[in-house]
């Protein structure tokens, strides 16, 4: 299990020698004209949670269907672990699914449910009570063994559709917002379960959610797909502190963007002039576009940081505005913070000082936004 | 509250029971009347019911109509559950609209026209390649099968419409072959309404008079065919004699198999937690 856990921190992705374990290979599904994965190209290794996020409708849950065996692509190919299973219909694959409604079969109890498929490949009876048993216990319902799907609740129905998807022992699990259908508090915690138990197991996930709290909570990397197509692929951190596009700046998290022109582009840094912030950019890293195009610069609303005097250095990364909003959250505030110009700008600000004591900032204060120039991020399209 | 309620729902199970039985219990009653006059009670008899077993001509239609209805119910329950499958499951084929639409139009045509159009088909047939020879039991069977078909494709398809298709998907992703999937997974679910077809179908063609009146011939009377000639004669007290059989073979049957889904189900609880404790 230590060894497992060690593979996780290693980043195959990295290593361009590394094998994948999942190719997903050119893969376009057509539904008519309509074209709900476009051109896919991915590889994914063992042992990781691979996380498909995207709004409805983008094309996930179809991929992840392409990869089980339930549509079968328009072009290209799918390979699990050097085997090209393109070809091979779902029951003959080395994959199985946790569906979103988790699909348990109504006429069957938990341990029929469970047994079923280890029935199909006609195992020795023995072996199949003790496995059924032994995943039983993982999921922490062999006491529940005898009862029918509908006496079950929410979060056991998933438990018992986890145990009957993990229990031939896949290569590969696919699952289909498997958290969706329950309440927040049993979320977060089933989160954790889950990555628990597929470090325990060493299995490789691929996770479909619309969900990026959910995303970025359980992947070791996501893939961020928009209109069939994958925009981004990285490590949860690099999605939210580097997105390529505005799309993802904008679908992870919220992000202040501004449009702009870039005025100075030097390798390790670039300086954009943006009329909507009323001031000048200055970004840490080199871009790669021509000089005075036109440029978009994500500031996400925590990385800003606002106070009433005026803040030291050149001029670049701040500017003045007038507080329009403030909503308490409680653990944080939310600033939308007025710019000569009229744009609004989103600054989250935790509550480090009790609420009700002190000199705090409030409506329709004149306030200085600051940001270090490792905060903004630089996206071309 | 709770108490006004379940008054309310005590009286309308009352009355709905009232009016779906009291006909029923009348007749009961009657077939043990000694007078031969339907509606005056003149003391107890079984008179009737011995009448009823040396009348050979109501026995004859009665077996005719109970192996017309079995085959009728077994062929249409086939063919409706394959033609509620297709319009459920397969998706856009050619030829699904006219399908769709022609399965359900014996449940709106008039069952003068179907009858009719079903001896003319059954004439033309003989005279082309001699099959079905006269009208009788076959062609019987042949109409009945024909509409009632329609009934089990509606209730199946609509069963199978708010079957989750996931459940197909998890046993097919679990390893079971298309085939499987249906016997394991598909047909156990809809059971229910395959057998409820197959009574609807039964009792369609059971009481079936006007189309079965066409499509039959000499010395081929069913049982409502002979009893609505009898009627016209005048109605006699065998014939609720021989209602108060059927009612009771219904009840029997229904109860047995009842008893016996219950056991079944019961074995298998306790079948699993054996099996469980054994292994804990």
């Amino acid at each position: 299990m230590a060894n497992t856990r060690q593979d996780d921190r290693s980043e195959p992705w990295k290593d361009p020698g590394a094998m994948p374990y999942v190719r997903i290979d050119k893969v376009t599904k057509k539904f008519g004209d309509f074209v709900a994965v476009d051109d896919i190209t991915l590889n994914i290794y063992r042992g990781e949670i691979f996380c498909l996020l995207g709004g409805s409708g983008c094309g996930k849950t179809t991929l992840l269907r392409v990869m089980a065996g339930f549509e079968t692509p328009t072009a290209g190919s799918i390979w699990i672990d050097g085997v090209d299973v393109t070809a091979m219909p779902p029951y003959e694959r080395p994959v199985n699914m946790m569906f979103q409604s988790y699909a348990l079969f109504p006429h069957m109890t938990v341990e029929q449910n469970v047994a079923f498929g280890l029935r199909q490949d006609k195992l020795p009876k023995q072996e199949i009570t003790e496995r059924v048993i032994e995943m039983l216990k993982l999921v922490r319902m062999n006491q529940f063994a005898a009862r029918r799907p509908h006496q079950l609740s929410g979060g056991q129905r998933q438990r018992v559709a986890l145990a009957r998807s993990l229990v031939k022992r896949p290569k590969l699990l696919l699952l289909d917002e498997p958290l969706a259908a329950l309440d927040k508090k049993l979320r977060e915690h089933t989160q954790f379960e889950l990555i628990n138990i597929q470090e325990t197991l060493g299995v490789t996930f691929v996770v479909v959610t619309h969900d990026q709290e959910e995303a970025m909570t359980l992947a070791s990397r996501i893939g961020v797909m928009n209109h069939g197509e994958i925009v981004q692929v990285g490590t949860p951190t690099e999605i939210y502190e580097y997105p390529v596009t505005r799309f993802v700046a904008d679908f992870i998290g919220s992000v202040n963007m501004f449009e702009g022109s870039l005025i100075e582009d030097e390798p390790d840094y670039v300086r954009v002039e943006s009329a909507e912030l009323g001031g000048i950019f200055h970004v840490g890293h080199g871009v790669s576009a021509a000089p005075n195009a036109t440029v978009w610069v994500a500031l996400r609303p925590e990385k800003i940081h606002v106070s009433r005097e005026r803040p030291e250095g050149n001029g670049d990364n701040r500017v003045a505005g007038v507080v329009a909003e403030i909503a308490y959250l409680g653990d944080q505030s939310i600033y939308l913070v007025r710019l000569a110009g009229g744009r609004m700008v989103r600054v989250t600000q935790p509550n480090i000082v009790r609420q009700g004591g002190g000199d705090r900032i409030t409506w329709e204060e004149p306030v200085w936004l600051s940001w270090d120039s490792s905060s903004p991020v630089v996206v071309t399209q | 509250m709770n108490q006004r309620r379940s008054f309310f729902v005590l009286t309308m199970m009352a009355f709905g029971f009232a009016f779906l039985y009291i006909p029923i219990l009348s007749l009961i009653v009657y077939s043990f009347n000694e007078s031969r006059l339907v509606t005056v009670w003149a003391g107890f008899s079984t008179k009737w019911y011995v009448a009823l077993f040396h009348n050979e001509a109501v026995l004859t239609a009665a077996r005719l109509s109970l192996k017309i209805a079995t085959l009728n119910a077994t062929g249409a329950t086939i063919l409706g559950t394959l033609a509620g499958l297709a319009l459920a499951r397969f998706g856009r084929f050619r030829g699904r609209a006219p399908l769709s639409a022609m399965v359900t139009a014996p449940l709106v045509m008039p069952e003068v026209i179907t009858g009719l159009s079903l001896l003319l088909l059954f004439v033309a047939m003989e005279q082309a390649i001699g099959w079905p020879a006269g009208r009788g039991f076959t062609t019987i069977t042949i109409a009945h099968i024909t509409f009632s078909m329609s009934y089990v494709t509606v209730v199946v398809q609509s069963r199978l419409a708010t079957l989750d298709e996931s459940l197909e998907e998890a046993a097919m992703d679990l390893g079971a072959r298309p085939a499987k999937v249906f016997f394991l997974i598909t047909l156990p679910i809809i059971l229910p309404a395959i057998l409820a077809g197959w009574l609807l179908a039964f009792t369609l063609s059971w009481d079936d008079l006007v189309i079965s009146s066409f499509v039959s011939g000499p010395g081929s009377s069913t049982l409502p065919i002979l009893i609505f000639s009898k009627v016209r004669l005048g109605v006699s007290p065998d014939i609720n004699a021989l209602a108060t059989i059927l009612v009771l073979i219904v009840t029997t049957g229904i109860i047995t198999a009842g008893i016996f889904m219950q056991r079944q189900q019961k074995r298998r609880e306790r079948d699993v937690q054996q099996a469980l404790a054994a292994n804990l």
